[in-house]
């Protein structure tokens, strides 16, 4: 046998799943990009022992043989930040989805190659910098319309500075040199991010209003903040992805990225041919124009799962910096740590709990951690939001496992959601005894003042409702329904009007689907007013039966479908029921007498 | 890929894995050829390709193997499964041999049995409606083409009969063309036939292929055999323009045998020895089905899963759960009490059933229907629950009455018995129930709704 070589062009020398080795790759770098074999598969370099690097591959390697070349690239993975990423559909290594089946058809051939960026557009783009000042990482060079009325900053990369020597408008390609610094730099409408690293921020900032989820049982109970972080965990089918996909649709952000990470094709299809044609009511443009979708399904190389999320992570800090309010979705989260796994396994990594790798929870930690409200980098002054909401699949939905648990310790509010609840089709299946938020507290005025009442006291009655309740149906299961009060009845169905009404929400009604905080509002109120009645009302001597609870479900009921502009009127209809509620009484009390 | 190249000596064979020294040029996934004098050959596959050291997993029985006496080709292939539109009608072994006394099928075309994924922005959301003739799915879970919805079964109960009665009964709209494909991944002979008798007399038959790894065949091999019956389907539904529905038993056994080749290799076993990748190997089959833009056919699945101990929570359920779309569960109970097909719907989830349903598919009232069904369900259930404790008089009226519906609603709704019903009986029947009820329990139903039901008074 002869000794391999250890100087000369690189080749295979291992192939086994999705890791590959290669020598002699002494030049290269850690994390460099690399080709593999005659299709040119996309890998990373992820270790290196003595003269042979390990590669992760980020394509199928079935078919790769020992002795294939592998060619360096000299640069770390990276995304190209620029115009057009707004409704694009990217891969987990941000290749355009519709540009690789233009290549290689319907069906994914490993080894093709796309930019990110259609190279061909051109961008009409108006400069704003002045020639002879003195720029620095983050200055706006000036601005150019991305989607219909959406303003795309230009802004020069981190890392860059200098006097500016020239900048002129013009109709660019992503490629084209729009201007140069005094040393000759020159500047574009583009530049390249390494994505598993944070984009830099003047100054992070506390979070200080909500980002309006449009669902009642968040909004009202478990407020996620601009520029927060939630984590969803539930079992399958306990409603992850229809929530995400809500937030996708409705939540009132500039931007949305949502990464699809190792779940179906056909939820992203949904979405392909569904957010084109919905319109965003704030801006009365396609949903899909502030939408950047991420997607790289359970079956697609595993790989580039992980690279998904930091792709999306950063895609969004770089509109951040423009100064939006961005939203990211990932779905799920388990996915991504199940990559993280598979990966250390090949390497043969000491597993930890589970078999994750004992890094888990940093490499999570630091995830979460690019969410966040910040003073963007340069000048004129701009502030922007990463919110981030991750969908976390346990197995068996028992969250006694890391992903969940090392969430949990990160994320600023728990959205639990309980197949007990699915399976009675009670949608969205939140558990409100488990979840939390964080962020009660930092939203409670910007609530307050938008939908005009005392938002901490409303959740606050609601929560003790709810709390109540469940005592009462305990008990009821414990001695039978005799065993209660008419008080306790009227309590628990109350109650059922919150668990049915004012959480419930169904996904698939136009109307109901998403709520206004106002609409919120009213609703909670006026089941907090009808507990009051009723409790009065008995306390005036009527019984369960004298109350006309049927009345009022059927009023009530009535909201969820209701329009805006039709709320005040039905609000009202269920007022008059609430005013009435007890007047049964006044009959069967004469006839008693 | 290079041509093929012949070592002789293994260094060693460990079950079913079989190393073997500078293997120069192995590629990952390559096919093997194995000879022994004296052996009949086997075929075997490279898993980790090494400039030292080749891993080979033999798929089949490796029992009187001698490593130092083996002949190794690497013929430089990766697998590959004859598929074509003359293959339906005909019975094959799990990796396409004949079974059926006629010629190794040669087929239209070669195709790679590993598949290659779909580009997600090619796929084409399902939504057309499948007409199964089961109340339980049609009505409360419905199925559409392009859906991956399993069978969640558990030992005994009538999963296979539900699948053939299913395969018997569903019909493509319109007389479009459509075709079966039918796995057996090691269950017994008699399962087998209890499938294949049931489709032998039907035109459905000369509609159908059948492959078949049954529980006495190597056991390496399930890894392939959905796997060509996929390649099939692929081709049948994207090229041939065909509605396809395969259906694939037993999914458990699959996972099974993945778990015997993990620790063969001394894999870190996941949850319950399961190897980490499980959710990504089963992905890989069952994200197969879907239909795409500008292609007339589909691929619909109906993998049938046997639930261990008939817990829902165990990793081959939980996993596929996580990746199918929806599942239908069969429960003991019902079972027990005659019901057929003994389907709970409560666990049970369709979730591109709102794609299915509505004016112009079923009936405009379809969601409300449904949704009322469950909540009544839901409560009668929970009501049963409550009634081991206190006694039925210890319940409130509401939850009496959603107590009887209930037992009705298992018995007429689910228990349609052998029959096939279209969606307009089984909507019918649901409303006859649903009547029974005083409007004011009819939480889900809007008036709309509630006039639109049979017998209203306009
Ligand atoms: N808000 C909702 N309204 C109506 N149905 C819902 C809602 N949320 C979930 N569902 C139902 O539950 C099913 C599963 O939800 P999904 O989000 O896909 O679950 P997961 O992602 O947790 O597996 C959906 O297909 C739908 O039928
Ligand atoms: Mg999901």
């Amino acid at each position: 046998m002869s000794a391999p070589p250890t100087t000369g062009t690189p080749t295979i020398t291992r192939v086994t799943g999705t890791l590959a080795e290669a020598r002699p790759l002494r030049d290269a770098g850690l994390y460099d990009l690399v080709r593999v074999g005659e299709r040119g598969l996309l890998g990373e370099i992820i270790r290196f022992k003595d003269d042979v690097a390990t590669l992760q591959v980020y394509e199928d390697t079935t078919g790769l043989a020992v002795g294939a070349p592998v060619v360096a690239t000299g640069a770390p993975l990276t995304v190209e930040l620029g115009p057009g990423l707004l409704g694009a559909i990217l891969d987990g290594v941000g290749r355009p989805l519709a540009r690789l089946a233009a290549a290689s058809g319907d069906f994914i051939a490993p080894g093709a190659t796309a930019p990110t960026l259609d190279p061909a557009r051109r961008w009409r783009f108006t400069a704003t910098a002045r020639p002879g000042t003195h720029l620095v990482a983050g200055d706006v060079l000036g601005t150019l319309e991305e989607q219909p009325g959406f303003v795309h900053r230009v802004l020069v990369p981190p890392g860059v500075a200098g006097a500016l020597r020239t900048l002129a408008d013009g109709a660019y390609a992503v490629a084209d040199a729009i201007g140069h610094l005094g040393d000759g730099t020159p500047l574009h409408l583009a530049q390249r991010w390494p994505l598993r690293t944070p984009r830099p921020v003047a100054e992070r900032l506390p979070a200080d209003r909500p980002l309006v989820t449009g669902q009642r049982v968040f909004d009202l109970l478990f407020p996620l903040a601009e520029g927060g972080a939630v984590a969803v965990p539930g079992g399958f089918g306990t409603g992850k992805t229809v929530i995400e996909h809500g937030l996708a649709r409705h939540a009132a952000a500039d931007v949305v990225v949502f990464v699809g990470c190792g779940e179906r094709g056909n939820e992203i299809a949904e979405v392909v041919q569904e957010f084109p044609r919905l319109v965003d009511p704030r801006t009365g443009r396609p949903v899909m124009e502030r939408t950047v979708l991420v997607v790289n399904t359970s079956n697609m190389p595993v790989v580039a799962r992980e690279a998904s999320v930091y792709l999306g992570i950063s895609i969004a800090e770089y509109y951040r910096d423009m100064g939006y309010r961005v939203a990211v979705m990932v779905d799920s989260l388990s996915r991504w740590a199940e990559a993280l796994r598979d990966i250390a396994a090949r390497l043969q990594e000491m597993p930890g709990e589970e078999g994750y790798p004992t890094h888990l929870a940093s490499r999570l930690g630091q995830l979460y951690e690019r969410a966040g409200r910040a003073r963007a980098c340069g000048t004129p002054d701009r502030t922007g939001a990463v919110s981030l909401v991750c969908a976390v699949s346990p197995p068996g939905g028992d969250f006694a496992e890391p992903v969940t648990q090392a969430s949990l310790r990160v994320a600023g509010g728990l959205w639990a959601l309980d197949p007990a609840l699915a399976r009675k089709r009670q949608f969205p299946a939140v558990d409100w005894a488990t979840s939390y938020s964080l962020h009660v507290e930092t939203t409670a005025a910007w609530f307050a003042a938008e939908a005009g009442v005392d938002w901490v006291a409303l959740r606050a009655r609601v929560l003790q409702l709810l709390q109540r309740d469940a005592e009462l149906r305990e008990i009821a299961g414990l001695l039978g329904h005799e065993a209660l009060q008419d008080r306790d009845r009227a309590v628990i169905e109350i109650a059922r009007l919150v668990h049915e009404h004012l959480l419930g929400q169904s996904a698939y009604d136009p109307i109901d689907a998403a709520c206004p905080v106002a609409k919120t509002g009213r609703m909670a109120a006026l089941v907090v007013a009808a507990l009051d009645a009723a409790e009065a009302a008995i306390e005036r001597g009527a019984t369960i039966d004298d109350l006309d609870l049927a009345g009022l479900r059927r009023a009530y009921a009535g909201l969820r479908a209701a329009p805006m502009a039709l709320l005040a009127e039905r609000a009202a209809a269920v007022a008059r029921v609430i005013a009435s509620l007890g007047d049964a009484r006044g009959a069967a009390a004469e006839v008693r007498a | 890929m290079i041509a093929a190249r012949t070592h002789h000596g293994a260094r060693a064979l460990v079950g079913a894995l079989l190393y073997v020294d500078d293997a120069r040029g192995a590629a990952m996934g390559e096919v093997v050829e194995i000879r022994q004098p004296g052996q009949p050959p086997r075929r075997g596959q490279v898993i980790d390709a090494g400039d030292a050291l080749t891993v080979v997993q033999i798929l089949e029985e490796p029992l009187g193997l001698a490593p130092a006496r083996v002949a190794i080709t690497l013929t430089g292939a990766t697998a590959e499964a004859p598929v074509g539109r003359e293959l339906l009608g005909r019975t094959l072994s799990g990796v396409a041999a004949p079974l059926d006394d006629l010629p190794p099928p040669i087929g239209e075309a070669l195709r790679p049995v590993w598949g290659a994924p779909m580009n997600p922005s090619r796929r084409l959301p399902p939504g057309d409606f499948i007409e199964t003739g089961i109340s339980a799915i049609d009505g409360l879970n419905t199925l559409v083409r392009g859906q991956k919805l399993p069978v969640f079964s558990g030992a005994g109960l009538p999963a296979l009969e539900l699948a053939a009665q299913i395969v018997e009964h569903a019909r493509a709209g319109g007389g479009e063309p459509f075709a079966v494909v039918f796995a057996a991944i090691g269950i017994t002979a008699r399962e087998t036939r209890l499938f294949v008798e049931r489709l032998r007399d039907s035109p459905a038959r000369a509609r159908t292929v059948f492959y078949l790894n049954e529980a006495r065949d190597p056991t390496i091999e399930q890894l392939l055999t959905p796997r060509f019956a996929l390649a099939q389907a692929e081709f049948l539904a994207f090229e041939a323009g065909m509605h396809v529905l395969v259906v694939m038993a037993d999914v458990a056994h699959y996972c099974e045998t993945l778990r015997q080749v993990a620790a063969a290799r001394d894999e870190v076993p996941g949850r319950r020895g399961y190897p980490g990748y499980m959710y990504t190997d089963l992905a890989t089959l069952f994200e197969r089905a879907g239909v795409l833009h500008d292609r007339p056919g589909s691929l619909t699945q109906l993998p049938i899963l046997t639930m261990p101990d008939d817990d829902i929570t165990h990793p081959i359920p939980d996993l596929t759960g996580y990746i199918t779309e929806g599942q239908v569960v069969l429960s003991r109970e019902l079972h027990g009490q005659g019901v057929f097909p003994p389907i709970d719907v409560l666990p049970s989830l369709s979730r591109l059933m709102n794609a299915g349903l509505g004016a112009g598919k079923t009936v405009v009232e379809h969601r409300r229907w449904a949704d009322q069904l469950y909540a009544s369900y839901a409560r009668g259930r929970e009501a049963r629950l409550m009634a081991t404790i206190v006694g039925e008089a210890g319940l409130s009226d509401p939850d009496r009455r959603a107590l009887a519906f209930a037992a009705r609603f298992e018995r007429e709704l689910i228990g349609q018995g052998r029959t096939r019903r279209t969606i307009t009986e089984t909507i019918a029947v649901g409303w006859r129930l649903l009547a029974e009820l005083p409007r004011d329990d009819l939480e889900r139903i809007d008036d709309a709704t509630w006039a639109r039901r049979p017998g209203a008074t306009p």
